[in-house]
């Protein structure tokens, strides 16, 4: 053995007793740590499979919260992008038959005629009465067969007023809207949607041109925007089946033209409808009263109508449901997260403890070391978080990518906020303090004499 | 070094009782008091009994000393080794280690002293698995906060110095038992502590590595360090400056060989 080596160490060796004792007491606490964590580290990797299965839990926990997070928050986004385009501003009132018509015509009893929905009076009193109300755009919407040549399509015709596609967020794509005038004179002009224009029209320009429906011939005006531009998804018209399409004419023409009773053959016979308006869009002049204005046009129409043969939609309330059914899924994704967490937690509790008891020597040593209890917390609790940090990594990147997998597979909206992957991390390497506290204090409890005999 | 140990006014009628014990070698010439016991006593609560272990022992330990504590199983030998290296505390009595009563002490403190002022090495080496020789040699600086740098110098110098050069980064179950005790030697002196602490040292080694440790512990001594072992064999007894006996929590004989 190297005696000059021993020599070297004598000197400095007098005065280093005393000092480390004080260096003891104010630690260079960084250096400690990142040793600490190093530790950490290596003895979860020293047990690579097992660490793996227990953090499991929270790996499944966190990707779901995160992936159910991003799947709600997307079809929150679609509903509402859905009743925005409806317009937030407005109120659709639509004509609906009671059920009591319904089921007596279907039930065989002649009835000769079902009068019921909206007036022009009830649009008028609308109108009139209630203070904010800023536009009333009352349609009728009767279905027909439109023909052009050889070429013919099923579908709604609307008959409006001028404001109709600015209510809707509605555009042309071609040419214009019909006038005050053309409504006021009936006159035969249409304007078509994009889908009946490509139906009728495959070759030729229709802007010009003229299509027939029930023998009359109107004039085309214009074209509209494709709906899937619009964002006008859902089918307005009080009919029961979604019309991938319609077409615009005057309401007056229509009125005119079509009258306020439609025939219809039924298994039972014929029998007539009578609506003198399917439809009116009611603009407010600010969000905030809209709901109000809702209930209140509500309440005309209750005495107004015997029967209940209206339906109101108020689509800023509908965006409300859609936000109130967001929080919904985001309660039940809580729940679900923090059920996995508890499990995963539980799981981590548990193998630290399997953990702590297999390490008991090394606990004895690191005691008798002068390792404090302090020291022997942090060196199990940080191999908690670790474990339950790893886990929660794992896992955020698992709930990124589930949400991109679903969007592509199953064509739905998913919307990774930022904050859900954050909020879930952070809840994760909590779990792993407060599922390690409580082994991390037995470690540090440990008596070093009985730590040291452990085999 | 001065405090109770050099026998200050507060301390002297204590002191003076504690030396008139009768056991007691004469100190060297020069040399200091390392560490005191005064009168340890040590009982065990098991249950409704009470089984006292330790009846009282009182030793001085100076600078340079080499002891061997030798006695029959159940003498009392590992409670009176495990009070010293400050792993338990007394029932009653005091113990000094350098100028520190360490009997009042609290688990913080206890650990510190622990961490400064002892070195330990144990029969079955007690390295950590997962640090490597260098790793381990650094522990106790580790806990005590001194600068990666300067506790990584101090680990490689001790770890050549026990012949372990070209083992720095080995893990313990890489090493043969005398290697692997050699690093735990090495682990015991990072600290520079006041008292060497050896529980049946060559215990699990063959009569080779054995000796091997045996001398090292010369060379120690030859340095000055201060070194308690416990041992059964006579054999490691004669090797040492001063033997003291235990019997039944009592020290039977203390008697210095070479002075």
């Amino acid at each position: 053995m190297n005696d000059a080596a021993l020599e070297n160490r004598r000197p400095q060796g007098e005065s280093t007793g005393r000092r480390q004792i004080h260096a003891g007491m104010s630690v260079a606490s960084w250096t400690r740590l990142k040793k600490t964590v190093a530790v950490g580290i290596k003895s979860i990797y020293s047990h690579g499979l097992r660490s793996l299965l227990t953090v499991l839990g929270i790996v499944i926990g966190v990707a779901a919260v995160i992936a159910m997070l991003a799947v709600s928050e997307g079809a929150s986004f679609e509903a509402q992008e859905q009743f925005r385009a409806l317009g937030s501003n407005n109120i659709i009132v639509k004509s609906v038959k009671p059920p009591e018509a319904e089921a007596s015509a279907s039930g065989g009893f002649r009835q000769p005629a079902v009068v019921y929905g909206l007036t022009y009076q009830d649009i008028e009193t609308i109108r009139l009465t209630i203070p904010g109300v800023t536009n009333v755009i009352p349609s009728r919407i009767i279905k027909k067969t439109v023909r052009h040549l050889g070429n013919t399509v099923n579908t709604d015709v609307v008959g409006t007023t001028v404001d109709y596609p600015i209510s809707r967020n509605y555009n042309l794509r071609q040419g214009r809207f019909f006038t005050e005038e053309e409504v006021t004179d009936q006159t035969n002009v249409v304007v078509l949607s994009d889908e009946v224009a490509n139906a009728l029209f495959p070759v030729t320009d229709p802007v010009g041109d003229s299509i027939r429906i029930d023998g009359n011939y109107y004039n085309i005006i214009g074209i509209m925007e494709s709906e899937a531009y619009s964002n006008l998804g859902q089918n307005q018209a009080g009919s029961s089946n979604a019309a991938p399409s319609r077409i615009f004419i005057p309401l007056s023409a229509a009125r005119h033209r079509f009258g306020e009773t439609i025939m219809r053959q039924t298994s039972g016979g014929m029998e007539s409808e009578t609506v003198e308006l399917h439809e009116a869009i009611i603009q407010t002049q600010d969000q905030e009263s809209v709901e109000d204005i809702g209930r209140i046009i509500e309440q005309i129409l209750q005495r107004r109508h015997a029967k209940i043969d209206y339906a109101i939609d108020v689509p800023m309330a509908l965006i409300r449901q859609a936000e109130e059914s967001a929080l919904r899924d985001q309660i039940v994704a809580g729940a679900i997260a923090g059920i996995s967490l508890l499990v995963g937690g539980i799981g981590i509790m548990n193998i630290m403890l399997a953990s702590v008891t297999e390490r008991t020597r090394e606990i004895g040593i690191r005691r008798a070391l002068g390792a404090k209890k302090k020291d022997i917390v942090m060196q199990f609790l940080i191999e908690a978080v670790i474990l339950s940090g790893v886990g929660g990594l794992i896992g955020v990147v698992l709930g990124v990518t589930i949400p991109v997998i679903i969007s592509i597979f199953w064509d739905m909206t998913t919307i990774v906020t930022f904050g859900a992957p954050l909020l879930a991390f952070s809840i994760s390497a909590l779990i792993g303090v407060a599922f390690g506290i409580y082994p991390s204090m037995r470690a540090s409890d440990m008596d070093p004499v009985e730590a040291l005999r452990h085999e | 070094m001065s405090g109770p140990l050099a026998g200050t006014a507060g301390n002297t009628s204590h002191m003076s009782g504690a030396l008139t014990g009768t056991l007691r070698p004469t100190a060297p010439l020069n040399r200091e008091v390392v560490a005191r016991v005064q009168d340890i006593r040590k009982t065990y609560q098991m249950g409704a009994l009470s089984v006292q272990v330790l009846h009282g022992i009182s030793i001085d330990f100076f600078r340079g000393d080499y002891i061997s504590i030798m006695g029959p199983s159940g003498c009392g030998k590992s409670t009176f080794m495990n009070i010293l290296g400050c792993l338990d505390q007394p029932t009653s009595g005091k113990y000094f280690l350098g100028d520190e009563d360490t009997s009042k002490m609290a688990d913080n403190e206890l650990s510190i002293i622990r961490g400064a002022r002892l070195g330990f090495i144990f029969q079955s080496y007690n390295l950590i698995q997962q640090l490597t020789v260098v790793e381990n040699i650094e522990l106790p600086l580790f806990y005590q906060g001194v600068p990666e740098e300067e506790s990584r110098r101090i680990a490689i110098d001790l770890a050549m110095r026990v012949g372990l050069d070209t083992r720095l980064d080995h893990k313990p179950y890489e090493l043969s038992g005398g290697q692997q005790q050699r690093v735990a030697i090495a682990r015991a002196l990072s600290n520079d502590p006041l008292i060497i602490l050896a529980d049946e040292p060559t215990g699990n080694l063959d009569s080779k590595s054995g000796a091997e440790i045996l001398n090292l512990f010369d060379e120690l001594h030859q340095q000055g360090k201060t070194l308690i072992m416990v041992t059964h064999s006579d054999e490691l007894a004669e090797r040492s400056e001063r033997s003291i006996r235990l019997r039944d929590g009592l020290v039977e004989s203390d008697e210095r060989r070479r002075t």
